[in-house]
């Protein structure tokens, strides 16, 4: 019979059973491989990260919670409200509503600014797309992933709270680490 | 007045009393401390902490434990039998803590003016109590299997029952190789003979097959298809919940203590101290309770390390290969010591 097609019978070669000796060898030998590893792993140590006491360091391209960004020297913010975070958006969870910047009230450094800037973090899938459309590096993705809650009302993220210097909570990976 | 056991000498029933309720005391308070190192060691073999949130280092964790148990809700299906239902882990753990009468844990002491034995009894059956129990302790598999109506606790008690007798067999020709060199049944009598040598280095052999079949009469892995935790629900405990699932798990504990037990004393010398050291008398029940310790360790060690026989693999191994390995060792052991 050709391999495709073995037929009806097949004959399958097996190495020869082990005699008395080797197959005492073998239970005996292999087991107590066995128990030398797993005491291995009791001399090495647990491998497990206490958290929350012990947090795992995050790299620096860590995609967590959003930032909005200010200028360091006139304290303006950065988001001119082009939305083109919300278009980039595949989650479709930003939500940008423009005004005009008036002379009296100068909130940012382009014509128009963000009045109304929401995120809804509980459909944000945390791509960074968003960041990376920003002409402006005006929103970047910090290191925060503690962002549980009480309600659905309470994880949409106003600009206020976006803009707000967070507490970093999270370790930051050093190099070489 | 009948004769029921020639004992080897008697105390009166006070001291009797008393000494049933310290070794029931001790080692029901020994219970959930080897629970909880039992899961910190199976925790630290495979690389993770056990439990270590509960209290200090996770020590009262079997606490916590008993207190969520006994506070669930005792329910029965409707398709079991009541009565055989309710007496099942009534039968597995009264034949459990009842084979702890005979392991010695020291010698005659004199307390107070009074000999007293550190052991419940000292028959000189010795070990065929043990045994005898055990024999009765299927019970409490096989009506809790077979009273929970259904199937498939049936099936596990079905197969769980096949396994103990299959191994208790292997377990009791190793130890008549023990018997044969010691010349008495009487566990006191084995623990003075081995003062010259202790038993595991002449018998390495009925050592080896006594610890392998006490692996499948407590169904520890690898031979714990009957429970199966990760895979099955539980076999014949199925369908119990809240204090008679204790009463299950206390059964498999105990077991396992009395089997370290009888395996120390057999095998390890008992309260015998290596290099010929003559320690106080009160000091024996240490050197017992360390060398039980010992071998629980042994044991979950092994569960920590070897997969789970499947059933036809264990069967034969235990009817195939143990049984007449123990024969064997039972034949030179004869020959060289009668002959």
């Amino acid at each position: 019979m050709s391999p495709y097609d073995p037929g009806d019978v097949v004959e399958v070669i097996r190495a020869p059973a082990a005699g008395p000796v080797a197959g005492a060898y073998r239970v005996f030998g292999e087991t107590l491989r066995g128990l030398k590893t797993t005491f291995a792993r009791v001399v090495e140590g647990p491998v497990t990260i206490q958290y929350p006491e012990e947090k795992t360091p995050v790299y620096p391209r860590f995609r967590g919670r959003h930032k909005l960004h200010k200028f360091e020297d006139t304290g303006l913010e950065k988001c001119v409200g082009c939305s083109l975070c919300a278009a980039a958006c595949p989650a479709d969870c930003i939500r940008v509503v423009a005004a005009e910047n008036t002379p009296e009230n100068r909130v940012s450094a382009g014509e128009r600014y963000a009045a109304v800037y929401e995120i809804n973090l509980s459909r944000c899938i945390f791509c960074g797309y968003c960041e990376i459309a920003c002409p402006f590096d005006a929103i970047t993705m910090g290191h925060d992933y503690e962002l549980s809650d009480y309600t659905r009302s309470d994880l949409i993220f106003t600009k206020e709270m976006l803009l707000e210097v967070a507490v970093e909570r999270t370790p930051l990976r050093m190099e070489g680490e | 007045m009948i004769a029921l056991a020639n004992v080897a000498f008697y105390e009166p029933w006070w001291v009797q009393i008393i000494k049933a309720i310290v070794i029931f005391g001790v080692i029901f308070a020994v219970l959930p401390i080897i629970i909880v190192y039992e899961r910190k060691l199976l925790g630290r073999f495979q690389g993770r902490y056990g439990p270590n949130r509960v209290g200090p280092y996770g020590l009262m964790q079997p606490l916590a434990e008993i207190v969520k148990f006994a506070v669930k809700e005792p329910f029965r299906p409707t398709t079991s039998v009541a009565s055989l239902f309710r007496i099942a882990p009534m039968i597995g753990i009264v034949t459990a803590v009842a084979s702890l009468a005979i392991i010695p844990f020291g010698d005659v002491q004199h307390i107070f003016g009074q000999e007293v034995g550190l052991y419940g009894i000292d028959v000189s059956i010795g070990v065929l109590y043990v045994f005898a129990l055990s024999g009765i302790s299927f019970y409490g598999i096989m009506l809790g299997g077979w009273a929970s109506g259904s199937k498939y606790s049936f099936l596990g008690a079905m197969r769980g029952a096949a396994q103990l007798i299959s191994y208790e067999v292997s377990q009791g020709l190793s130890l008549v190789g023990v018997l044969i060199t010691a010349g008495t049944l009487s566990l006191t009598g084995i623990v003075h003979a081995q003062a010259g040598m202790w038993y595991f280095i002449p018998q390495i052999v009925g050592f080896l097959i006594f610890m392998t079949a006490s692996f499948a009469e407590t169904n520890r892995a690898p031979f714990d298809l009957v429970e199966a935790d990760a895979e099955l629900v539980g076999g014949y405990f199925t369908e119990y919940g809240g204090t008679a699932f204790v009463a299950y798990l206390f059964a498999e504990y105990t077991n396992m203590i009395v089997v370290a037990g009888i395996a120390t004393t057999v095998f390890l010398g008992g309260w015998l101290m290596p290099f010929g050291i003559h320690p106080p008398g009160w000091v024996d029940p240490f050197v017992v309770l360390a060398k039980m310790f010992l071998v629980i360790t042994f044991f979950i060690w092994v569960r920590a390390t070897l997969p789970r026989l499947r059933y036809d693999q264990l069967m034969s191994f235990g009817w195939k290969i143990l049984l007449p390995l123990a024969t064997l060792n039972l034949l030179v052991t004869a020959i060289i010591v009668v002959g």
